[in-house]
Parts: C-alpha cells; sequence; structure tokens
C-alpha cells in the first residue's frame, strides 16, 4: 500500500490508458459500494435512532451507546470475546508453528498428510459444529468416552459455565490451526539456509537454531497469522452459535452473539447498530495494535 | 503409518543407531498427534452417519457401524427437503460466485495493471466486518423492497463474500503476469480491452479457478445469511441443517448425515485443487467471513 504513488506511471500514454484502467474496476467499485459502504452508512445512521422493526423510529443521538456502557450484559459480552479470542489465538499459533515445523521436513506421504491437515480449515462451519456437539454431549458423547480411557473423570463441556469457552476454543482450534500452520510453513519455505550451515558448523543445538535463526526470522508470517486470527476469532459466529447458543445462561456470549439477540430475535435494529460500530471499532483497534506491534517489532 | 524408514545398514556404533531409531519413533508419533485430530473428527462424523439409532445412543460408543446403514441418508433426504436446500446453496453460491467473476476479474485486472493497490484497503474492511453487521441494513433494505426469504436476497447478500475474495485473489494474480505481451498487443493498436480479453483473460485461466473455487466454498459455508434472510423453502444448506434438523428432530444419526451432505462437496472441491488453494490462501490471508 506505501508504494502507490511513487511507482505510479506519469506519461501522458499510459496516464490515458490508466483512465481506461478505472474503467475495469467501475462495476467491482459500484457493486462494492452497494453492498458493503451502503450498508456500512446505514448501519452508523440507524445507530442513532430508537429503532425497532415494525414500529417507528425516533432520532436518539448517542443514547444507544450511552446505554451500552452501562449495559451489564453487553460489557460481559466483551469480556467472553476477549476471553475467547485470547485463547483462540495463543493456542492455535503454537500449535500451527509446531506443526508447520514438522510438515517443513521431509518424510513419507508428506503431501497426503498435509492435505488432510488442512481438511477441517475448509469444512463447512455447521456441519462442523453439529458434529462437535454430538461429541461433548456430556453422557453418550465421545469425549467423556475418551477422558474415561485415560482415567480422568467425565467433563461437562460446553454445558458448564466455566468450561463452555475453553470447550468452544477446542473447537476453534481444531478448525483453525491448519490456516496458521500454511502461512507459517510458507514463511519456513522462504527461509535462506546459510545461517543454518554456519550454525551447525559453530555446533549450535537444534533449540538454539529454531530460537536464534528460525524464530527471528518467521516472526513476521507469525504475525501476520496473528492478525489473521485475531480478526477471526472475534468474530467468531457460527460455531458459537451452533453449540451453546451463548449459554448455559450467558456464559458464552460474544459480543457477536449478543448482537445477532439484539437485532434479530429482539428486532432491536437501532440499538444492534450501535453494537456494530462498537464492535467494528474494537476489531479496528486489535488489528492496529498488531499491527503496531510488527512495526516495533521489525527493528529488533 | 509407515513412517519409520528402516537404518541404513552400516556400522554404526548400538547407541547412536538406537538414538536415531527413538528420534524417528518421536518423528512419527508427532505426526501422529498432529494428524490424527483432523481425521478423527470427520471418521466420527462417517461413523455417525452410517450407524442406526441404537447404536449412536450406546455408550461406550460404538466406533464401527455393525453393519453399516444408508438408512440416516435415506430419512435425511426423504422426510426433510434436503435435495431442495441443495439446489439452493448451489443456485445461491453459484450466482454470486459468476457476479463476482463478471464484476471482480476485471477489477483485479485493473487493480493491478493501474497500480491502485488503495482499493485493495476496502477488500481488507470487508474482510475484518462481522458478516451480521452487513445483514442488519440488508435485512431492512430487501425488507422494504419486498425481498426478505428470496433467493435473490441471498445472492445479492453473498456477493460481500464473493466480490472480494475474488478482487483480491485476481488482482494478485494478474500482477505476476508478465505485462510485455499486453504492451505488445497496445502497441500494435489493441485497445485496453481487446488486450485484456484476448491476452492477459486466456493467460490468467490457472487464478480464476482458485479464485472460483475459494469464492464458491467460503459462500458455500456461510451460515449466517441463510439463517436470517431465508424462508422455509429458500433456505441454503447450512441453515436448513441447523434450522430445521435440530429443532425437529434430534436424532444424531440423520443429523450426521446432514452435515456430510453439506460439507462433502467443499471437501471434494478442496481435494481437486489442494495445491492451489493453499497458495491462493496464504497469499495474503484470505478468507470469506
Amino acid at each position: 500500500m506505501t508504494h502507490t504513488i511513487a511507482t505510479r506511471p506519469r506519461t501522458g500514454f499510459l496516464a490515458r490508458r490508466r483512465r481506461s484502467y478505472f474503467l475495469f474496476i467501475a462495476p467491482a467499485l459500484t457493486l462494492i459500494a452497494a453492498v458493503i459502504l451502503f450498508p456500512w452508512l446505514f448501519t452508523v445512521w440507524m445507530s442513532a435512532f430508537d429503532w425497532r422493526i415494525g414500529s417507528v423510529a425516533h432520532f436518539v443521538g448517542i443514547e444507544n451507546y450511552v446505554k451500552l456502557a452501562t449495559n451489564q450484559r453487553f460489557l460481559e459480552a466483551i469480556v467472553h470475546t476477549f476471553y475467547f479470542t485470547l485463547l483462540a489465538v495463543v493456542f492455535p499459533l503454537l500449535l500451527g508453528t509446531a506443526a508447520a515445523l514438522i510438515f517443513h521436513r521431509q518424510f513419507p506421504f508428506r503431501g497426503l498428510l498435509r492435505a488432510i491437515f488442512t481438511m477441517p480449515m475448509m469444512a463447512t462451519p455447521v456441519a462442523v459444529a453439529l458434529v462437535w456437539t454430538m461429541m461433548f454431549h456430556p453422557q453418550q458423547g465421545v469425549l467423556n468416552y475418551l477422558l474415561s480411557l485415560v482415567g480422568l473423570p467425565p467433563s461437562l463441556w460446553v454445558y458448564s459455565p466455566t468450561l463452555v469457552i475453553p470447550s468452544l476454543v477446542l473447537v476453534e482450534i481444531w478448525h483453525w490451526t491448519p490456516l496458521v500452520m500454511l502461512i507459517v510453513l510458507g514463511g519456513l519455505a522462504a527461509l535462506p539456509t546459510e545461517p543454518y550451515e554456519s550454525a551447525k558448523l559453530d555446533g549450535a543445538t537444534e533449540w538454539q537454531l529454531f530460537r536464534h535463526i528460525t524464530l527471528p526470522l518467521v516472526a513476521p508470517f507469525l504475525l501476520v497469522a496473528a492478525v489473521i486470527r485475531t480478526i477471526d476469532a472475534v468474530k467468531a459466529f457460527d460455531t458459537i452459535y451452533v453449540i451453546s447458543q451463548g449459554g448455559p445462561g450467558t456464559a458464552s456470549e460474544t459480543i457477536n452473539l449478543y448482537l445477532y439477540l439484539q437485532a434479530f430475535a429482539f428486532y432491536n435494529v437501532g440499538n444492534a447498530s450501535a453494537v456494530v460500530v462498537v464492535f467494528f471499532i474494537i476489531i479496528l483497534a486489535l488489528a492496529l495494535l498488531l499491527l503496531h506491534v510488527r512495526e516495533r517489532t521489525k527493528w529488533t | 503409518m509407515s513412517v519409520v524408514i528402516p537404518a541404513p545398514r552400516r556400522k554404526v556404533d548400538a547407541k547412536l543407531r538406537l538414538k536415531r531409531a527413538l528420534r524417528r519413533v518421536g518423528f512419527a508419533f508427532s505426526i501422529a498427534v498432529i494428524v490424527s485430530p483432523a481425521i478423527l473428527v470427520f471418521l466420527w462424523m462417517l461413523s455417525l452417519s452410517l450407524k442406526n439409532e441404537k447404536d449412536n445412543g450406546a455408550y461406550p460408543p460404538v466406533f464401527v457401524p455393525q453393519p453399516p446403514t444408508l438408512a440416516n441418508f435415506v430419512q435425511v433426504f426423504s422426510e426433510n427437503s434436503m435435495g431442495l436446500y441443495f439446489w439452493n446453496s448451489v443456485v445461491v453460491s453459484g450466482l454470486a460466485t459468476a457476479v463476482a467473476l463478471l464484476v471482480g476479474v476485471p477489477a483485479g485486472f485493473g487493480i493491478a495493471r493501474a497500480q491502485a493497490h488503495r482499493l485493495t484497503v476496502v477488500v481488507l474492511i470487508a474482510r475484518m466486518t462481522p458478516a451480521l453487521s452487513f445483514l442488519i441494513p440488508l435485512y431492512m433494505v430487501f425488507q422494504f423492497l419486498g425481498l426478505n426469504n428470496t433467493l435473490t436476497a441471498l445472492v445479492i447478500t453473498h456477493l460481500v463474500i464473493t466480490v472480494p475474495i475474488i478482487v483480491y485473489i485476481m488482482a494478485g494474480h494478474f500482477e505476476t503476469l508478465p505485462k510485455e505481451l499486453e504492451e505488445a498487443a497496445l502497441i500494435d493498436g489493441g485497445t485496453v480491452w481487446t488486450t485484456f480479453r484476448y491476452v492477459a483473460l486466456p493467460l490468467a485461466r490457472p487464478g480464476i479457478v482458485v479464485a472460483t473455487i475459494l469464492a464458491f466454498i467460503f459462500s458455500w459455508n456461510n451460515f449466517v445469511f441463510g439463517a436470517v434472510l431465508a424462508g422455509r423453502s429458500t433456505r441454503t444448506l447450512p441453515a436448513a441443517v441447523y434450522n430445521v434438523l435440530t429443532f425437529e428432530q434430534l436424532a444424531w444419526g440423520p443429523l450426521a448425515a446432514a452435515a456430510i451432505v453439506v460439507t462433502l462437496p467443499v471437501l471434494l472441491l478442496t481435494i481437486v485443487i489442494q495445491k492451489e488453494i493453499v497458495a491462493g490462501l496464504t497469499h495474503g490471508g484470505v478468507k470469506g467471513s
């Protein structure tokens, strides 16, 4: 994004052409304006109204936002979202990096095994969530049976207020670790071989090689993975909605779940629009924070 | 998994050989550990779908269907309009992908050739916005236009997913194509349009295939648009599986069978273009919501 102006062709011949290239972009831009930009502006506008579907809308200014700031349930939803996101970023990053280190080596059936490993990523979330719901079942679920095989007591999984978020994260880890793996694997493939050779000559151990050569070199890729994972975890919806519906009680109600209820169960679109705006600001802030970390770590 | 390769038959001292063997076993074990969750969940899904209800409720669980039965699949298709929902999904994802290709491929070309990379920011914003937030305003507009519960409304909403994916992948792809051929065509008196149509487009076919399949998959996988905007007869598969099956029948076998019907087309597509998908996904990490 930073090199646009510098490389822009300046001659008249090409500038004229540039205009015709924009004609290629125009239809898509119009479409994006209609289905993405317009909804955005409309949302901001709606958030200033006490607006319920089926009744007359009243202009209330920033009242929806003021109410949200003191809404216990919404504030708890923010906490749930952050808790879920933290776990759903850290674990896939750790496991995805480990998996990438494994798949970076040569071994028989590597391609096939990698294809199997990446399958969860493309599977339809709702379908997968249904299967996990059955696996989490406290009496007949296969997970408690597996726990009993290794001598552990059965768990309530998503039926326990304290375990529901970690259990949902388990599904998220299963689903999205492959994406982290692929991004890190791409980073590993681009590594130069010289530093390893000289370090080996100097008698470095495997761990030292990883810690002082591999890790710093793939760090930018880890950050890209972290940004993508954060954005996706914050807006996770399908699996949470299908597996726990935000329950038990509101124990796993994230911002997205709260938003869904406000908009499509209570039809309170004014309030829901305010939630969307706050939600987007949170996502933007998290993404910028991570990119800022990236800028700072570049020079060390 | 026969990952352990027999040690070379040289006279290495026994201790070193043992150490090597142990490392190989350890490595094979770690591969098994990371790959097994992926395969086991899918196998369990298959197992649930092929067992009768008695075995599905059994504890300890029955792992291998004895004998396997297709009754669950038959039930899903005969008692619920699974065929209709499947067709809805094909229509919605197919049309949304087709429209997105129509506007997205030229846009990708334009962005790449005019060096208008700032426009990809729009794509990033679309990527960051929760799908639900597009839904509230679109729902209102569709209600105003009387389009709620129609496939048209669904196709329009799915453009939110397909257009950004195709624009982003195609912009990246045209970027990698050599410009010399196009320049030659322009010097020979071709217009920008003929250059695009007869030079760039044929060369971009591999990119178009990847963009099409990824857009189709992410549109197919979408649940929330169908859940909110569709009526009883216009539901897409993921919405139908959740709404119809979970509320109207709690039996595990048909549920698992339905889950397989939803996700199998996607998994098959994934396997067909495995390598290209990996390249398309990791390049900037585009993923629909």
